[in-house]
């Protein structure tokens, strides 16, 4: 057992050990030290408004504050917001600020700063479009108070504000949101738990961010992203580690403290190590998509999209792709198993080859090879890429796999051109529960045609309804509509789900107080002993 | 590599044809063992749907990961395929590439370098090209260009090519200048030949051994290079297997089935290694 | 000298001149687009456009040629697209641990492979010559990551002796520093043990073939006292050259280490950077990297004049 001492001995060495251990808190969590995370991805870009990619969404959540905040369970609770209150017919709506709030530059936050950031979010955001299209007037009344009025209906104002993934309504000073929506903020200024250290940034490895004294957390106790933010750690490292069997090793090895999203195969590895807890922090999960280009022959037409649908086996993507049947399970809805708008209306009953070759033959597909595009250096994408190819031969369907790197194949989806010249018939994708648990939400069912997502679905009735489901302020009135969409979405196919999953977490056992939530959130973690 | 021959050749009388081969093996041997080394590893390349009945691209989601066992000698990687299968066939895509990219370097080489030889002022121009070009690392120059294109075995050849050929150019540019006030160069040049015929008939002949060793080093560094951009994640794509793009998707996985990793790896090894041995080998024989 | 020294400098800006057209060219006409990275995987088709439009990328090729060569004249490499941080800023970030693995490779290589390779002449022929030999060939016939991760697997993950990634720098104190650079440098050094060795074993042979060799062995000398005195000094002209040759190898085999082993160098910036399309780095970078290498070769020539009189230009 030498191997175990002397791994343990390197493990007490590489611990970075910050002030001595302070007087416990009231969470009974070590205040002090540093904790070191692998994070989903390189820190690129620092403007979550710009930029939609998770791991600057991760990194705005540390720096900067939000007037509402998704709990645990997606409840939407309010976070710098104090009170508020809403008309009866829910068109006027008033939020004043809690006492304290403070940014990073010292300067007090003021309702101009929240209106002026909401503004700048509301030209980005997918549902901030519609809440802004919806506003007939968002101002400040005074230094902590300001209001909202609609001019038609809109359901989802708490929705909007208090929204967990991206685009997320982070609040910024005014002189820096008010910089042009599309140009990249140049300053990171944000009134949040921990301030980023930019002399310390390096792109491509580290970034670091400090506890910001000045941050007042609330006192409810922490629970997702709602909740007091207590600041445990003085500072933050985030290492980006490229390679995942570096990033395990480095864990096993005492490294690093946290490895934000093993892949499940190094999961089920990690399990087994005493020293590493393993642990599913976003059990709304992650959904897979084929999405087809409906620009195109032969996916422009309905039947083709059905055979897609009836040729999907989720069971067997999930098992090549995801492997560990405890991260995965097989869903019939779009809005993804676990969610308030869960529904198996319209829903097939099981993958049918034969019906599939017999619909794409229907449709008129004259075994012209189509482009399915590989993203080969992200795993799941391409595992499911590769099952696709497997599946199509077996309808009978003619595959010109293009693999590239992902750079490539996320420039190529947005080109409208025919297959032979540029474009493409099928991509992949994945995105996580928050993004697709409502019709309102989930981007894949826009069918706005030249404004729908990349594959351009296009459906008037599919708009009409989406547009009834925002107005509709009733639970009730809501999910019958989210019942139609999903039958709508079943006949003309604007994507196939392929499946759900889960992305544990791993980090070292004396890594306490790691919040369950869909996005990476550091705050609340302490390194203990 | 300027390594000084130190294989002396003694002509001595043969006797038989046994004991001539014998002499020969004793004489040539990183030569022999690389020649056999490479040719047994060829065959396992070509004959690969004889050593087994298994796809490459098969995927067996119930296989996965699992470790080498007698039904799959090299063990299943991350969706089940099979790693000996890979392995083999991954063997055809890597011999092809090396093999192509030393062809098509030293012939569009010794062509450039040729006629920049003997044409003054077209060897200017050229020598700044080349100058520049080497000043580029040619694993970055060949990633870059990758970047450029749609990634095929024909695109991968193209972007190890293109490094190549400034070698290529420089080592038969040296050749071809001092050839060029050789005696016999003179001599035919004196009794009316044109360039041209100069070219073919007096300085190519004289060209092919140097050639033949350059072209095992650039067929070895083209294997290697692969892997390297296969590694990076801009090489072969990943649905034909190369042995660097097997490993590319192992790499992944080495705690868990280190196997994806090492055969392909010792495959690609062996292979370089026997060609470097080959290269070697007839150098010395070839006396360059 | 002064004169030579001249010619020579002159000589690289041509070769610069290349590098750098060579660059811009072969990446604007690359299919990827950093505008569609940039804005992430969730973001809308007009946003895609917007992005593009206000970095400046759908402005006329030769356009934006001009800029860049009028900005880099100013000594201005641009500015990263992504991070928005200068290039420079971005480069000397990474320096350090280029350098020092470069360094330390170099120095593993020489202290290994100098007395292999005049172990090898000595014994011309023998054992010991030809495994040295096979060694040496083997050392570059493997591909440098695979190696890197045997290696990690070995004294990393099983033995537990040294880190398994990441760098410390040296600020911080000189043995984490080392630590961390062993398997990197040992992975990257077997290249070079190999072609050195190879390359003092060549230059050994020619050297004891000499007459004054003979003759310092008839007047009764050690063999050892000839083989260090009289033979290696004079064979080590031609083993400087090899780390001329060895730089532009090197950068292949340091953008693979780095990658492997996470270490926050020149290498992985400019991998990252040709992935995700971010041209001013790609373009600064590339040509920082082909004007050391051409330096290092001007200063090996001009060390070859001033250590051999016999040479002349």
């Amino acid at each position: 057992m030498a191997r175990i001492s002397r791994r343990a001995f390197l493990i007490g060495a590489a611990t970075v050990s910050g002030a001595v251990a302070v007087a416990p808190s009231a969470r009974a969590q070590k205040r002090g030290g540093a904790i070191r995370i692998v994070p989903i991805a390189d820190l690129k870009v620092l403007d979550p408004i710009w930029t939609t990619a998770y791991v600057t969404r991760d990194h705005a959540y540390l720096v900067y504050d939000t007037l509402f905040a998704s709990d645990a369970n997606l409840n939407v609770k309010p976070q710098m917001v104090d009170k508020w209150t809403t008309s009866k017919d829910h068109m006027k709506w008033s939020f004043t600020l809690r006492d304290g709030l403070k940014f990073h530059d010292g300067s007090p936050v003021t309702a101009e700063d929240c209106v002026v950031s909401l503004a700048r979010w509301g030209k980005k955001d997918s549902l901030g479009k519609l809440m802004m299209a919806a506003t007939g007037k968002l101002a400040a009344t005074d230094k902590k108070t300001f209001v909202l009025e609609l001019k038609e209906p809109f359901g989802a104002v708490l929705d909007a504000l208090g929204k967990p993934s991206s685009n997320v309504p982070f609040i910024m000073p005014a002189r820096l949101a008010s910089t042009d929506a599309n140009q990249q903020i140049k300053e990171v200024v944000g009134s949040g738990p921990y301030r980023f250290v930019k002399d310390e940034w390096q792109p491509g490895n580290q970034v670091v961010y400090t506890r910001f004294e000045g941050y007042v957390p609330r006192n409810e106790n922490p629970s997702g992203a709602a909740g007091g933010k207590r600041a445990n750690v003085d500072r933050v490292i985030a290492r980006y580690i490229p390679d995942a069997a570096t990033a395990s090793a480095a864990l096993e090895a005492g490294e690093i403290d946290w490895w934000d999203n093993p892949p499940a195969d190094f999961a089920t590895r990690l399990e087994k190590n005493p020293n590493i807890t393993v642990f599913v922090k976003n059990p709304g999960g992650i959904q897979g998509w084929v999405r087809p280009n409906h620009l195109f022959p032969p996916f422009n037409n309905k039947k083709a999209r059905q055979a897609l649908l009836h040729m999907v086996d989720q069971e067997m993507y999930l098992q090549t792709v995801i492997g560990n049947p405890k991260y995965y399970r097989t869903c019939p809805t779009y809005y993804m198993c676990g969610t308030p708008y869960e529904t198996a209306a319209g829903a097939p009953r099981k993958p049918d080859l034969e019906r599939a070759r017999q619909l794409m033959k229907e449709s008129g597909y004259d075994g012209k090879p189509i482009v399915l595009l590989d993203p080969a250096d992200n795993p799941s994408l391409h595992g499911s890429s590769l099952v696709t190819r497997e599946l199509l031969g077996k309808i009978g369907v003619n595959v010109d796999l293009q693999a590239s790197d992902w750079a490539s194949v996320i420039a190529r989806r947005s080109k409208k051109d025919p297959p032979s010249a540029g474009g493409w018939n099928l991509m992949m994708a994945t995105w996580i529960s928050p993004d697709v648990m409502t019709p309102a939400v989930n981007t894949g069912l826009s069918g706005a045609c030249d404004k729908a997502w990349f594959g351009w679905y296009c459906s008037e009735q599919m708009e009409k309804l989406r547009h009834d489901w925002i107005r509709a302020t009733d639970q009730g009135k809501r999910k019958q509509i989210a019942e139609q969409v999903q039958t709508l979405a079943y006949d003309e196919v604007p994507y196939v789900p392929w499946g759900q999953w889960t992305q544990p977490t791993a980090y070292r056992k004396n890594v306490k107080g790691v919040l369950t939530f869909p996005a990476s959130l550091y705050w609340n973690v302490s390194v203990e002993g | 590599m300027a390594v000084a021959a130190e294989v002396l050749e003694a002509p001595g009388m043969p006797s038989s044809r046994a004991a001539r081969v014998r002499r020969f093996i004793v004489r040539n041997p990183t030569l022999v063992a690389g020649l056999a080394c490479l040719m047994l590893l060829a065959a396992s390349a070509i004959g690969a749907p004889l050593l087994t009945a298994r796809d490459p691209q098969q995927m067996r989601p119930m296989a996965r990961l699992s470790p080498p066992s007698a039904d799959q000698p090299f063990g299943a990687d991350h969706f089940g395929r099979d790693v000996f299968a890979r392995t083999l066939y991954g063997g055809r895509i890597s011999l092809r590439v090396g093999i192509t990219v030393a062809l098509i370097s030293l012939l569009i080489g010794a062509a450039i370098g040729l006629t920049s030889g003997f044409y003054r002022a077209l060897d200017t121009v050229v020598m700044r090209v080349v100058d520049g070009l080497m000043a580029i690392p040619s694993v970055l120059l060949a990633l870059a260009l990758m970047a450029l294109v749609k990634a095929s075995v024909e695109t991968v050849i193209a972007a190890l090519v293109v490094p190549e050929v400034p070698r290529v150019i420089r080592v038969v540019r040296a050749s071809v200048l001092s050839l060029r006030e050789h005696t016999m160069v003179e001599g035919a040049r004196a009794i009316g030949a044109g360039t041209p015929r100069i070219l073919i008939r007096y300085i190519l002949p004289a060209l092919v051994a140097p050639l033949i060793v350059q072209g095992t080093h650039v067929c070895a560094s083209a294997i290697l290079v692969e892997s390297y951009l296969s590694f990076l994640g801009a090489g072969t794509p990943p649905h034909i297997p190369s042995w660097g793009n097997v490993m590319a998707e192992g790499r992944a996985y080495v705690q868990i089935g280190v196997w994806i990793l090492l055969f392909p790896g010792l495959f690609l090894m062996l292979t370089v290694l026997s060609i470097n041995l080959l290269g070697d080998g007839l150098r010395d024989r070839l006396k360059v | 000298m002064l004169p030579l020294l001249v010619r020579r400098l002159l000589a690289t800006i041509p070769v610069m001149g290349v590098v750098a057209l060579a660059v811009f060219g072969l990446l604007r006409l690359a299919p990827g687009d950093p505008a569609s990275v940039i804005a992430g995987d969730y973001a809308s088709p007009d946003d895609v456009v917007r992005i593009r439009s206000s970095l400046g990328l759908d402005q006329p090729l030769p356009k934006q040629l001009a800029i860049w060569f009028g900005n880099l004249l100013r000594g201005d490499l641009g500015t990263s697209i992504f991070s928005g941080l200068p290039v420079t800023t971005l480069i000397k970030q990474r320096v350090e641990p280029t350098v020092a693995l470069a360094t330390l490779t170099m120095l593993i290589a020489v202290t290994v492979a100098v007395p292999l390779g005049v172990l090898a002449a000595w014994k011309q022929g023998s054992w010991i010559d030809r495994s040295v030999m096979v060694f040496a060939v083997s050392g570059f016939s493997m591909p440098v990551f695979w190696l890197g991760f045997l290696l990690v697997w070995v004294f990393a993950v099983q033995l537990g002796w040294l880190p398994v990634q990441g760098y410390s720098p040296i600020a911080k104190g000189f043995w984490p520093f080392l630590r961390q650079l062993i398997l990197p440098a040992m992975t990257l050094g077997f290249v070079y043990v190999a072609l050195i060795t190879r390359m003092t074993r060549a230059s050994m042979l020619t050297v004891l073939r000499e007459d004054y060799i003979r003759t310092a062995y008839a007047k009764g000398l050690p063999p050892a006292g000839v083989l260090m005195r009289h033979a290696l000094k004079n064979a080590s002209l031609p083993v400087v050259t090899i780390i001329g040759v060895g730089v532009a190898l090197m950068v292949g085999g340091v953008v693979v280490t780095e990658s492997v082993f996470a270490l926050p160098g020149i290498g992985r910036l400019t991998v990252d950077a040709i992935l995700r399309r971010d041209y001013p780095v790609i373009q600064a970078v590339i040509l920082i990297v082909s004007g050391v290498y051409v330096l290092i070769n001007l200063v090996i020539d001009l060390l070859y004049v001033v250590l051999d009189p016999r040479i002349r230009y």
